[in-house]
């Protein structure tokens, strides 16, 4: 892999440092990924405005006013008024807790349930192995949206069950990527040594193996959060999401759905739209550097 | 090769199976019936609960759920998918009237994604680090980050409702005779809608697996010859640059399934995403047991499918 000149540095190529180091800087590395950075910007802007915003400005996105039905933008409703005379700014900003917090809640979830399975199918092998697995692909066989809804109707629609549906359902893909690197990594020396000074299996897989494998489970995290808040924004969407009054991206666009609305109301649709697209796009750009800067040997990337 | 399909095929049926056990069994949890849930609470208590027990034992609903499960397993080896608890028709002749839709809007989109993301990868390969190269990977990100029913929505305010030059939803006008390009234009948007989504990982693929061929040796062999650059790159490299994107291709399929519920319900396209949002709101248990049952065998019949034209297209493959 050829060393990629970092841009503006001019006489790079001069200087004979290419030896290359052993673990160059991952952060240097994502530095250079500037997309990454103004998605890690974006994203760090998202969450201040999430948990902030209302503690510094007065929002409420419950307060009804019937006067006030769905207002075009003025001074006083900046993104105009929804139906019920709610402010769809503070709205806006109260589905972006929803929104972050539901792509944190169900990835971690998954995440943990991925890497336990995983390390556990990986590190023991044999029947414990094909079990798991084989479990895994009866997951990976589902048609992931259509058994989402169906679940989320079946336990009923609320952020809570959405957290936990997603999260359940999305561990297949980093129990495959933690099983494939434990299979070779369980017969490394150092797993070796830990086990000959007498470590238990639990300690040899979670303290010295897990934290190997960590840079995969990262980036598959960060797309994953990507995806969780489309999937999330997709089912309220649908009406089988996070359930009025409590607002929601999805949702805001959910009642958007009249051609009236859509004609003449722009700024009930609009907004929510572009606030799924923008956080998403964030995250897929940090998770584009975080691959590029922790797994420089895979790169696909505009990077390289 | 035929063992080798043979043997996948029976590898899926486990599968099939564990999928239809988990489905059955979260359904099973379901509260409510579809008995008392088309009944109104009124009528209900002028009937009594003797009647809605015999409505269930006529429905089969008495019975334990692993009995019921190994009787709808039977019936479903046979082609029998159960009637709809809604409407009383048969399941497998709902689902056929809608499987043609879905597979029209499928196979459209899957059309333009190819159409779109396979040159716009190939391009942005060879002019590595240009412009083009930046926007395609920048317009690509884009394409799956920005939600499927929000460009849905967009597209229909913009050339339904302000240029006014697509229909809005349908898959024909109704009551004109039906004519082909009426059905077109109907087909255009959810088609792109859907398809540009699919196109966005492929514009990816296409881009890394073009550039893992440009720099092999006989391609410079190629160059060499003194071969025109055009030939070289559509002619020697990309015979080899799409080996790889089959399997992208093909694994691309399971998300068509499920994007196609979201764009069918916007755009009103009467397919099975639209049949699967409305079993579900009606409680519909056989057909939303048959529904994930089909889309489950599209998904495994679509990487055998990869894994086929895999060893088919590149000689090198063997599987034994």
């Amino acid at each position: 892999m050829a060393e990629t000149a970092a841009p503006g540095r001019l006489t790079l190529r001069a200087v004979p440092t290419a030896i290359p180091r052993a673990r160059p800087g991952v952060w240097s590395r994502f530095r250079r990924h500037r997309l990454a950075l103004v998605g890690a910007g974006i994203l760090v802007v998202l969450v201040l405005v999430a948990a902030l915003a209302p503690l510094v400005f007065s929002l409420d996105p419950y307060k009804v006013d019937l006067r006030a039905y769905r207002k075009p933008p003025t001074p006083e409703h900046l993104l105009g008024t929804d139906a019920s005379g709610r402010d769809v700014l503070a709205r806006l900003i109260f589905g972006a807790r929803v929104s972050l917090s539901v792509g944190v809640v169900a990835v971690s979830i998954y995440t943990l349930l991925g890497v336990v399975l995983g390390a556990i199918a990986g590190y023991r092998g044999g029947t414990v192995d094909n079990v798991i697995m084989r479990l895994a692909d009866i997951f990976l066989a589902f048609p992931r949206l259509i058994i989402i809804i169906t679940l989320a109707s079946l336990v009923g629609p609320s952020i809570y069950n959405v957290m936990l549906i997603i999260g359940l359902l999305g561990w297949p893909p980093i129990a495959r990527i933690v099983r494939g690197m434990f299979l070779s990594l369980r017969e490394r020396e150092f797993v070796v040594g830990a086990r000959v000074s007498g470590a238990r299996d639990t300690r040899i897989m979670f303290r010295h193996i897990v934290p190997n494998v960590l840079a995969p489970v990262i980036v598959a995290a960060t797309f994953g959060m990507a995806g969780a808040i489309l999937l999330e924004a997709g089912l309220s969407f649908l009406g089988l999401g996070v359930q009025p009054p409590m607002a929601s991206w999805g949702n805001m666009l959910n009642a958007a759905q009249s051609l009236t609305i859509l004609e003449g109301m722009p700024w009930l649709w609009l907004p929510p739209g572009v606030m799924i697209a923008i956080t998403v796009l964030s995250l897929n750009f940090v998770g584009d550097g975080l691959r590029d800067a922790l797994d420089p040997y895979q790169t696909m990337s505009s990077e390289k | 090769m035929l063992v080798y399909i043979l043997r996948r095929l029976l590898i899926a049926i486990p599968v099939l199976i564990g999928v239809t056990i988990v489905t059955y069994g979260f359904i099973s949890m379901a509260p409510g019936d579809p008995v008392t849930a088309l009944l109104d609470p009124e009528q209900m208590s002028t009937l009594g609960p003797d009647w809605v027990e015999q409505q269930k034992a006529a429905l089969g609903l008495d019975k334990p759920v692993p009995v019921r499960y190994v009787l709808w397993l039977g019936e479903a080896a046979r082609g029998n998918l159960g009637y709809s608890a809604v409407d009383r028709r048969p399941v497998a002749q709902k689902l056929g009237e809608r499987i043609g839709p879905t597979l029209r809007l499928m196979i459209a989109a899957l059309l333009i994604a190819l159409l779109v993301g396979i040159p716009i990868g190939i391009l942005s390969a060879v002019k590595q680090y240009s412009w083009l190269d930046y926007v395609s990977n920048l317009a690509g990100l884009a394409m799956i980050s920005i939600p499927g029913f929000f460009l849905g929505l967009a597209a229909i305010y913009l050339f339904a409702l302000k240029l006014q030059i697509l229909p809005t939803a349908g898959m024909a006008t109704i009551g004109e005779p039906p004519s082909l390009w009426d059905q077109f234009r109907h087909l255009l948007l959810p088609a792109f809608v859907l398809g540009l989504a699919e196109a966005a990982p492929l514009i990816r693929y296409a881009r890394s697996s073009m550039l893992e061929v440009i720099h092999q040796e006989y391609v410079r062999v190629a160059r060499a010859k003194g071969l025109s650059e055009w030939t070289v790159l559509l002619v020697h490299a990309l015979r080899n640059a799409l080996i790889p994107l089959i399997t992208i291709i093909a694994l691309q399929l399971p998300t068509l399934v499920g994007g196609a519920v979201i764009i069918e319900q916007i755009f009103a396209w009467p397919g099975m995403g639209t049949l699967a949002i409305s079993a579900i709101f009606g409680r519909d248990y056989p057909t939303i047991m048959a529904i994930n049952l089909i889309s489950a065998v599209m998904i495994i019949l679509s990487s055998l499918i990869a894994d086929v034209m895999y060893a088919v297209v590149d000689p090198r493959v063997h599987y034994n």
